[in-house]
Formats: structure tokens, sequence, C-alpha cells
């Protein structure tokens, strides 16, 4: 659905300027964020590609980073709006460490500054072109929330964005439960990935799990799943066709 | 060049559905807790009904991040009420603040859908019913959203109030009891389930009444 941008056509020569300065869509972008709640905290995984279009130009961009002592951010979307999510987020926790008062912005605040953030982009018609997942872990609560570029927000057990929405969900619906070990947790993760990695297109065999518990956070060195492609009905598949090459 | 048009849209439909029905000493506002955006669940598990004072609970559906903006400025406003005249705000009064803050945006709308339930200051029952743009009307019942178009019909056909339009004023407030009109809620929003996709998983009801507010969460069809 298209949407004309209503602004006074008084100044064209400004008004041209200032469209000029709306995204429009997006260049640099990453595939799903897929997230689950734990035992012991919460479990965030993403591989690490950054398509420009139907390219996959960059396979080193870290879509997973840690927010302060206890939260972590995890971007799909264009990753220069994610980057400049990121300064703001910078700014936001060195303020509250200048108050020097012992408190500490846990995960349920920064998931509302951030839900603010992309609602009042979005109001003002440039939105950062992100859906992000927030989670962390403050005395003791695990918190895991997700917010879209249009700054749609809520909280679950288990989010996953883009693709993951459509792939990883079903199964996490089905398989998640209360309680998961670190182990359990970081399978059900993998099985969801090799999921994406096999059905979505801008996907890489290339992961980081990032884990934040109440002792802190840990995101993993990149490595890969196993993958299998020696399935009889794929072995000449052109066997039963006629006249195709 | 042509003016370059946006190729996304500032609004989305979250789905769900709201009721409320206003009784004699009690308002039962109910709403699913499905959370959808195209043909995807974002969430079973999220709730539709808000307080916003003692005496009046807002439910909304409709574009779920405009409703959660328009949540936080009646609250704010609320506190500054509460400030300024040492009391909560009624429900008449919170009625016209929501539709004046809605009217605010008349040309940028929260895509909301809301009916506002709570008691008067008699303690009976009352309901408003809302579009977008904050144009309302006191009812003795509504149902908003998703599946508005299949409960509203039957509502009318078990609820149905005198005409406004009747000299003198006549009650708009169901002479049902508490027990019947929370299992006609229940009964409806069983049947909007199984027509409206965007309609189901679980049904969160509140009870207002004079002495405080009780809330039951039902399961619904989950598919």
């Amino acid at each position: 659905m298209t949407f004309t941008i209503p602004i006074d056509n008084g100044d064209a020569v400004k008004n041209a300027e200032a469209d000029s300065q709306r995204t429009l869509y997006p260049y640099v972008t990453g595939t799903s964020i897929v997230a689950i709640k734990y035992k012991d905290g919460v479990l965030m995984a993403s591989d690490m590609g950054g398509s420009y279009g139907s390219t996959l130009r960059y396979k080193n961009i870290e879509r997973i980073k840690a927010i302060g002592k206890h939260s972590l951010l995890g971007a799909s979307g264009e990753i220069s709006d994610f980057q400049e999510i990121l300064r703001y987020l910078d700014e936001l926790i060195l303020n509250d460490n200048m108050w020097d008062d012992g408190n500490s912005l846990g995960p349920k605040e920064v998931h509302n500054y951030l839900t603010r953030v992309m609602y009042n982009r979005r109001n003002k018609f440039n939105p950062l072109w992100n859906t992000l997942v927030l989670g962390g872990v403050k005395k003791g609560k695990s918190y895991l929330g997700m917010v879209s570029m249009i700054g749609v927000s809520f909280e679950d057990n288990h989010v996953a964005t883009g693709f993951g929405n459509h792939l990883a969900r079903p199964i996490l619906r089905d398989e998640w439960h209360a309680d998961l070990s670190f182990e359990d947790g970081v399978k059900l993760l993998e099985k969801c990935m090799r999921v994406l990695l096999y059905r979505d297109r801008s996907a890489i065999n290339k992961f980081q799990i990032a884990k934040i518990t109440e002792e802190g956070v840990t995101i993993s060195q990149p490595y890969s799943l196993t993958t299998f492609w020696e399935f009889q009905a794929f072995h000449n598949p052109t066997a039963g066709a006629q006249g195709s090459w | 060049m042509t003016k370059q048009h946006a190729n996304w849209s500032p609004y989305d439909n979250n789905g769900g559905t709201c009721v409320a029905i206003a009784g004699s000493d009690y308002c039962v506002i109910a709403a699913d807790t499905r959370m959808s955006t195209g043909y995807s669940i974002l969430s079973r598990d999220y709730s539709k009904i808000h307080k916003l004072a003692d005496k009046a609970v807002l439910s909304s559906s409709g574009f779920q991040a405009d409703v959660k903006a328009l949540q936080k400025v009646l609250k704010s406003r609320h506190l500054i009420y509460q400030h300024q005249h040492n009391k909560q705000m009624s429900c008449p009064a919170m009625a016209q603040l929501l539709s004046n803050t809605l009217y605010f945006k008349r040309f940028f709308p929260y895509y909301a859908f809301n009916v506002l339930g709570g008691l008067d200051a008699e303690g009976k029952g009352c309901v408003f019913t809302y579009d977008a743009v904050g144009s309302y009307e006191k009812v003795g019942y509504s149902a908003q959203g998703s599946g508005s178009t299949l409960i509203m019909p039957f509502l009318d056909n078990q609820l149905k109030s005198p005409s406004p339009l009747l000299l003198p004023a006549q009650d708009s407030i169901t002479p049902l009891s508490e027990a019947e009109a929370v299992d006609l809620v229940k009964t409806v929003f069983a049947s909007a389930t199984e027509r409206d996709i965007y309609t189901g998983d679980k049904l969160e009801i509140m009870i207002l009444k004079a002495d405080g507010i009780k809330t039951e969460l039902i399961d619904l069809r989950k598919d």
C-alpha cells in the first residue's frame, strides 16, 4: 500500500531536500534473529551476514551486542540504522552510569526506550528500518521483547524476526518449555537456525549465539552448523522429467 | 523526477476484538489476547485491557503501537488531573478526554478502536464506544475490533436497548445479572473465534464493581 507523505508544499526546494533525507528502502540488511528465555536467562542467535540486495556483501557483521550490564540487543534489517541505534543506546547507558547512584537500566527499560525511539521515527515518516530483539536479566527476572520498525512491541518467552517469525516460531511454540537447560536451549536455537539456513536465501552458515544471565553477557565465537544435502529425492532431480535439462 | 512514494506503511493492524457491557452496578470489559501481523501471530498472550483510573478501564484493538502511545498520553493526563483536583477522574470525564485526545490527531490518526468501560458517579455501569478519530457515544454495550462485525449483531439481539432518540431518555444499561453478562461475553468470543482469524488464544475478562476489579482468563481456540 503506498502512503503519500503529507507535507506543506509551500517551499518545493526545501521540501525536496528534506525528502531526500528520509529513508525510502533499506540497503545493507541482516536477516533473522531468534531468541528464547531459558533457565538462567536469555539465549539469542543470529548469523553474521549483511546482504546488499541479493549480494552477500558482508560476512562478519555482529548483529547481537551487549547493552549495559543487563541486556542484549539483536537487530535485523538495515545495518547502518542498527549502528545508529547502538550510538543512541551508548549515550543512554553513559548518562545512566553518570548518575553514579547504584541503579542501572534493566532490559525492560531499554526495551521501552527503543519502542519510543522507533515509534517517534515512524511518526516523522523517517523510520529506522530494523526489527529489534531485546533480551536480558535483572534481579533474577528474565526479560525478552521485540520492537518493529513502526513501533509495534511485545514481550514473550520466545521471539524471532523476519523469516524466523515464519520458520522458527512454530518450532519454538512446539518445543519451548520453561526452565530449559543451557544445552537444551542451544540445541533448540541451533535447530531453528538450521531450518533458516536451509530455507532463507539471505542466511549464511556462520553464527553467533549470545547468552545473558545474572552474571553477565557471553557472545560466542563464530561457528558453523552441519548440514545434510544427500536426501535421495534430491539426487538426480530431473530423472522423472522428460525433455528437461 | 516524480515524487517518491514510501514503500512502507506507518500503520499495521494487529487485530483482536474488544467488548464491554454495562450493568446496573457492574461493568464487564473483555478482550482476546492475540496479537497478529499479516497472517502471522506475534503473541498469544498480549493484554488489550488497560486500567486508566479506578472507575475507568480502556480496551483497544487496532495498531498496537498507536494504542500504547494513546494509553501513555491518557495515563499522564490522568496523573496531572489527580495532582490538580486531588481525586481520580470519573468515567464520563475520561470518556471526554479520550475523545479529545483522538481528535487532536485527526490528520494522522491513532489507529485505535476503543471501548471505554467503567462506573459512573452513581455506581451504575457505563460503556463508551469510539471510532479512530474520537467520535463517541454512551451505550449499554459495544464491540470493537476485527470480530466486532460478528459480535455486535448478536449483542443487539440479546441486549437491545431502547432507542437513544426516545423522550424521556431511557437507560441503556442491561438488566442482566453479572454472571449472565459474563456468560454472554464468553459465548460471543467463542463464536467470534470460530470465524475471525485474528481473534483467539485467550479471553481476558475484567469485571468492575464499586468494591474493586476482578479478572478472569479463559482459553479460546488457538487456530
